[in-house]
C-alpha cells in the first residue's frame, strides 16, 4: 500500500518535472521562465523525495529524503528571488506585451 | 501557424510516452527517461539563453534535476548514500546559485 503512493508520488513528480522544463523552453521571457522552473522544485523534486519517504518509511533513508524535501523548499525561493532580484537590479527588462512592472515603480 | 505547432507538440509527447513504454529497456531505464528529456531541454537553453540571467535559470534547474535523479536511484537500486549525494548536491546547488545571483547584479563576491 505504502509502495503504491510512492509510486505514484514519484510519477507525479516526474511529470511536474517534465512540464516545467517545457516551460523554461516555451515560455518567451526571463520572470516568466522563472516562474515557470520553479514549479520543477515546489511538487517535481519534493514530491520525488516525498515517494521516497513513503516507500522506505521511517527508516534513516526516509527521513534523509524528507529532511532533503524540507531543505529544497526552504531554499528554492530564496534562490529564485535572487535571481529575479539580480537580473532586474542589472537591467534586464520584461517582455514587451507584460502588464506592469511594480518593482520598478516602487524603486522610482 | 500556432495550432499546427501546437498539435506538432502534442504529438510529440504522446509519440515520446508511446516510445517509452514499448520498447524493451529495464524498468529503471523507463523511469529516468522523463528526467533525461528534462536535462537536455535545461542544456538548451543554456547552450541558447539570449541573456546572461537565462543561463543563470538553467544551471539553477539543472542541479535541482539531478537532485531528483539521485532520489529515484536510491529507490531503485536500494543503495544508501544516493540520499547523501542527493542533500550535498542541493547545498551546492543552493550556494551556487546565490554566487551566480550575487554576480548577476554586478557586485563582487566578498559582499
Amino acid at each position: 500500500m505504502n509502495e503504491t503512493i510512492g509510486y505514484i508520488f514519484i510519477g507525479i513528480g516526474l511529470l511536474f518535472d517534465f512540464f516545467g522544463c517545457l516551460g523554461l523552453i516555451r515560455l518567451p521571457d526571463l520572470y516568466n521562465r522563472l516562474q515557470a522552473s520553479t514549479k520543477c522544485v515546489t511538487f517535481g523534486t519534493c514530491g520525488i523525495m516525498l515517494g521516497v519517504f513513503f516507500i522506505h518509511g521511517f527508516t534513516g533513508v526516509g527521513i534523509k529524503a524528507i529532511l532533503c524535501s524540507v531543505f529544497l523548499l526552504l531554499t528554492a525561493p530564496v534562490s529564485a528571488h535572487a535571481i529575479a532580484r539580480g537580473a532586474h537590479i542589472r537591467g534586464f527588462k520584461p517582455w514587451d506585451k507584460s502588464v506592469c512592472d511594480q518593482y520598478e515603480e516602487d524603486s522610482l | 501557424m500556432r495550432l499546427f505547432r501546437w498539435f506538432l507538440g502534442l504529438i510529440l509527447f504522446a509519440g515520446l510516452m508511446v516510445l517509452n513504454f514499448t520498447i524493451e529497456m529495464s524498468p529503471l531505464l523507463r523511469i529516468l527517461n522523463p528526467l533525461i528529456i528534462c536535462c537536455f531541454l535545461c542544456l538548451w537553453r543554456i547552450a541558447l539563453g539570449p541573456t546572461p540571467a537565462d543561463r543563470v535559470v538553467g544551471t539553477d534547474i539543472l542541479g535541482i534535476l539531478v537532485v531528483g535523479f539521485c532520489g529515484i536511484l536510491a529507490v531503485f537500486t536500494k543503495i544508501d548514500f544516493f540520499i547523501d549525494i542527493a542533500i550535498a548536491w542541493a547545498l551546492q546547488s543552493f550556494i551556487g546559485t546565490i554566487a551566480l545571483a550575487k554576480f548577476l547584479e554586478g557586485k563582487s563576491f566578498d559582499e
